[in-house]
């Protein structure tokens, strides 16, 4: 590669605007120089700077109590759970890699989230994804689909965290970008957290891991575009994983935080070394002096701007203390890894490039981030036209079909709805032997060693919900998340999370945006917990079509005795079957009338936080005064997916049967697969079934006794009746038989 | 007794193993770092899963060459007692100390899942707190667990009553059905001639606790305090 003169045509090639341009030259006080350019274009990328969506982000909820690391502070959230421990938590989209480069997509995906929970001196003890996909009849979706779940898999598995949790949606709206969105959870403790700044001019400053090439070179420019026929040609943007190099990195970065060794550290992703040196160092107002030519390549005859921009992977940027820096060395080539000194902190707040002496860069660091001088833009928004369509519902045109056994198992079947055990299997769910409930039930949930707590992990979103009304989606993404966790008997704590959306300056892409927003941060205040971070990836784009807006929330509930922890499954023939909530006449968005009746029409279940937040209370207290025996959230597919689900335990062959009487006078489809919010299937003894119904009226909460575990299969008033067997087989079936199908 | 767990780089469950037995067994238990050449007295060693060295080419046969290998070798040729863990038993395949090879599973993809196990050789130094054809609920999670063996092998593994487990149903039935990889005849364990180096693909250390949903892993463990306690055989 080659140097050339930066002008206003190069900079525009290079993604900058021409305002942005001119006021980089401004900054300076002069021409950039070409390594200058591709600093500022990556930082300056909608990937780094998040210049289109930072002002929106700033109004979500960011305070709460027990909170070590807030939004934006450090590389991920931070919450104190007590005992001496925090958990550290974030979720980072990595999609448009993945939309050309499955595999390595998803895997580099997984390393980045991870590196960001270790470098704050977390061990990374859970990793969970929210996945979308096109339509599985479409082989190309399939490829995706499978690379996507391998990459996911190997990068994990080999690393040694045990994937518990996620979700996984299939809709046309996705086919040519997938969403790959990964999440990571560690534990540390409070005093051995590591923080991401530089500061004390003379500290040296180390890179450490693997060496540099070229790599995922404008990585984060592409991100910042829709997906096109062109972006196969930007395989070269997509990094390359290894997760043995980052089992090696954690290992050796968590023994220097340990020892105490450094003043900060920082992990490589996104733009590289442009980016930790200057993020660094505008945490830490300080500046920053490195020389390129001491970074240890993998390449022959890189330039500068290679170096500064490359995205090679598994990396960290080590701020060391004086006088520490050969024990850092010392530690790392114990675990067989490079490390170099490559510059110094200053006092000058610059950040000084240099190749051989020469210096090619000098910026002031802070105008390089968000939050500094990155640019910040609110876009115009404008309520999109497809709503007047898809808001108008006409429920007498819908006609309910005469089979509704037939229309159970074709819910039941559908790879929205069915198991994901054809995934999940290819995930090491278990080592680190910290997994109490693995994936499969509302929440997964990792027992904390030498306490008597355990965490609850989530993530959840439906994007039709959100296409048919942003605000209702985005607070019943939030609502949802924390019922799953409720349902699993932890208390709701904190969100992270992904949003994701198409052009932000498509007017009604960024209505949907700040719609989402609002919806969300209206649940994240009900319910009290504040959201610790995440991140945003717009052009979601083919060139066809737009993803639905996709606001993934990953969320963290503390169980505080192991004992509260329940499943979803029916445990014991003759326990009594309880609806918390209430059944309302509800069809739009439902899969049932996608599914059954092609319409993707109508308006999302209302959800009323105050409601919400009492059923969500009760069903906690409840569990927690030892009565139930299983509890489940009714979602997707509506009571009769749920209660079906409720009969078939993941892990053993237990089938249990179920009798139930529903008694509500509506439309008999909107009360089997209706996806009304705010209800919850429980599962207790007969003899207490007194104390919920003294605690339900108490706390003003409506409940249905709807019948028995047991009986002859599943039985729900004169509508369904269906072996249960039946109903697992294609749940379970669904995936493996699309996906294992031989080709001829 | 003391327990040694090699940390091989890419070791991953190196920590479940350290923690079974000593929060669980409440025995003595080090680590031996990959470049030791001192087993520092220990009795039993243990080989555990992971991705040693990435497994980027065969599972375990970089590791194979590791330093601290040649300790294992000579301890293992004086009776002592080496267990090899999904990739520890690939290890000690490639290393030569047992019979055999292994595979890509046969759905050539990564398998995590509950599997079901029977106890065939109960004179073992590793089974003999189980009941002949007992049965152990216990996970695997791996890609190349297929055991492969030639005719002749298979029937000296017959002969010599080194076939330890089988995948089975959760009643003990054996059946290509409960087979998770596609190894020859559902073997999940083999042990060598004289029966102190055990190779298994299941994880008994991830099953010590109510709260992981089994606790057969002790049966392993609890076997090799015997045997070296001097209780058993």
């Amino acid at each position: 590669m080659k140097e050339s003169k930066v002008t206003l045509k190069l900079a525009k090639e290079h993604g900058l605007l021409k305002e942005e341009y001119e006021k980089i030259k401004k900054i300076l006080g002069r021409n950039l120089t070409y390594t200058e350019l591709g600093i500022y274009s990556v930082m300056w990328s909608e990937h780094c700077s998040y210049k289109n969506s930072i002002a929106q982000v700033k109004t979500f909820p960011r305070e709460g109590k027990n909170l070590l690391a807030k939004a934006g502070e450090e590389n991920a959230g931070a919450v104190d759970i007590g005992d001496g421990l925090a958990v550290v938590f974030k979720i980072e989209s990595h999609n448009h890699p993945s939309a050309v480069e499955p595999y390595q997509g998803a895997a580099t995906g997984v390393g980045g989230i991870l590196r960001d929970i270790f470098c704050m001196g977390a061990r990374p003890v859970a990793s969970l994804d929210s996945l979308r996909f096109g339509e599985l009849s479409n082989s190309r979706v399939r490829y995706l689909f499978d690379g996507v779940i391998r990459g996911v898999g190997d990068y994990g598995n080999c690393f040694g965290v045990p994937t518990v949790a996620g979700e996984i949606y299939f809709d046309e709206s996705y086919t040519g970008n997938p969403l790959v969105n990964c999440m990571a959870v560690g534990i540390v403790k409070p005093n051995e957290m590591a923080s991401a700044k530089a500061y004390g001019a003379g500290n040296p400053v180390l890179l450490v891991g693997a060496s540099t090439g070229r790599d995922g070179i404008h990585g984060v420019t592409f991100a910042s575009e829709e997906i096109s026929e062109k972006s196969q040609k930007k395989r070269p943007s997509v990094q390359i994983g290894d997760p043995f190099m980052e089992k090696l990195l954690l290992e050796a970065s968590l023994e220097i935080i340990k020892a105490g060794l450094l003043v900060g550290i920082q992990d490589l992703g996104g733009a590289g070394l442009s980016c930790a040196t200057s993020e660094t160092s505008a945490r830490g107002k300080s500046g920053m002096e490195i020389d390129v030519s001491l970074v240890p390549l993998r390449e022959k005859g890189m330039i500068p701007y290679e170096i500064m921009i490359s995205e090679s992977q598994e990396r960290m940027l080590v701020i060391a203390k004086k006088g520490k820096e050969k024990e850092v060395q010392k530690i790392f080539s114990k675990w067989g890894l490079n490390s170099a000194i490559i510059g110094y902190v200053t006092d000058d707040k610059m950040l000084r490039v240099r190749n051989k002496g020469k210096v090619v860069a000098e910026i002031p660091a802070d105008s390089l981030v968000l939050g500094g001088g990155a640019p910040v833009y609110t876009r115009e928004k404008k309520r999109p036209a497809y709503l007047a369509r898809t808001s108008k519902l006409d429920l007498f045109k819908i006609k309910i079909p005469a089979d509704l056994n037939e229309v159970l198992l074709k819910l039941i079947n559908s790879p929205n709805i069915a198991s994901k055990r054809w995934v999940y299997e290819q995930y090491d769910t278990m080592v680190r032997t910290g997994t109490a409930v693995g994936p499969g039930s509302d929440a997964a949930v990792i027992r904390l060693r030498k306490t008597n707590k355990a965490l609850a992990m989530t993530t959840d979103c439906n994007g039709r919900y959100c296409y048919l009304d942003p605000r209702m989606g985005g607070r019943i993404a939030v609502a949802e998340a924390a019922r799953n966790l409720v349902c699993s008997g932890a208390l709701p704590l904190a969100i992270t999370n992904c949003l994701n959306f198409g052009n932000p300056y498509d007017k009604e892409v960024y209505w949907t945006f700040v719609e989402c927003i609002a919806g969300m941060s209206e649940s994240c205040r009900a319910l009290e917990t504040p959201v610790t971070g995440g991140n945003v990836s717009f052009y979601n784009e083919d060139p066809e079509r737009k993803v639905y807006p996709t606001p993934v929330v990953g969320m963290i509930g503390l169980i505080e005795d192991v004992k509260y922890i329940t499943t979803q499954w029916f445990k014991e023939e003759g326990d009594i079957i309880v609806l918390l909530g209430k059944n309302k006449e509800e069809l739009g968005g439902t899969e049932y009338l996608k599914l059954v009746h092609n319409l993707v029409k109508g308006k999302p279940p209302v959800l009323d936080l105050d409601y919400e937040k009492k059923i969500q209370q009760t069903c906690l207290n409840l569990i927690k005064k030892g009565i139930v025996k299983s509890a489940h959230d009714c979602s997707e597919g509506g009571l009769a997916v749920a209660l079906a689900e409720c009969c078939f335990t993941s892990g053993n062959n237990l089938l249990l049967n179920a009798e139930i009487t529903l008694s509500e006078d509506f439309r008999k489809d909107a009360l089997l697969f209706g996806e009304s919010q705010s209800r919850i299937i429980l599962s207790l003894d007969e003899k207490d079934l007194l104390e919920l119904e003294k605690t339900a009226k108490e706390r003003k909460v409506d409940f249905t006794v709807l019948g028995k575990v047991g009986g002859k299969n599943l039985r729900i008033n004169q509508w369904i009746d269906l072996p249960v067997q039946k109903l697992k087989e294609r749940f379970y079936n669904s995936i493996p038989g699309i996906m294992e199908k031989k080709v001829r | 007794m003391k327990f040694g767990v090699v940390i091989l780089p890419g070791s991953n469950c190196d920590y479940d193993a350290y923690q079974i037995i000593k929060t669980i067994m409440k025995e003595e238990v080090g680590f031996l770092w990959h470049q030791d050449k001192d087993l520092n007295g220990c009795d039993c060693v243990i080989l555990p899963g992971g991705f040693s060295y990435g497994d980027y080419l065969r599972t375990g046969a970089i590791a194979r060459f590791a330093p601290i290998m040649q300790e294992i070798f000579n301890f293992a040729e004086k009776g002592g007692l080496v267990i090899g863990i999904c990739n520890g038993f690939q290890i000690l395949l490639e290393a030569g100390l047992l019979p055999g090879a292994m595979l890509r599973n046969s759905s050539l993809r990564f398998v995590c899942k509950w599997v079901h196990i029977k106890v065939e050789q109960e004179n073992t130094p590793f089974t003999n707190n189980c009941q002949r054809f007992q049965v152990l609920k216990i996970p695997v999670a791996h890609t190349d667990g297929n055991y492969f063996i030639s005719e002749e092998g298979l029937k000296k593994l017959k002969e010599n009553n080194q076939i330890v487990f089988h995948y089975c149903s959760p009643q003990g039935e054996i059946d290509p059905v409960y087979n998770p990889n596609g190894a020859l005849e559902n073997i999940a364990g083999i042990c060598n001639l004289k029966r102190n180096v055990l190779g298994m693909m299941p994880h008994p250390e991830r099953v010590g606790e109510k709260i992981l949903g089994s606790e057969d892993g002790k049966h392993i463990f609890s076997s090799i305090v015997n045997f070296v306690k001097g209780k058993a055989n």
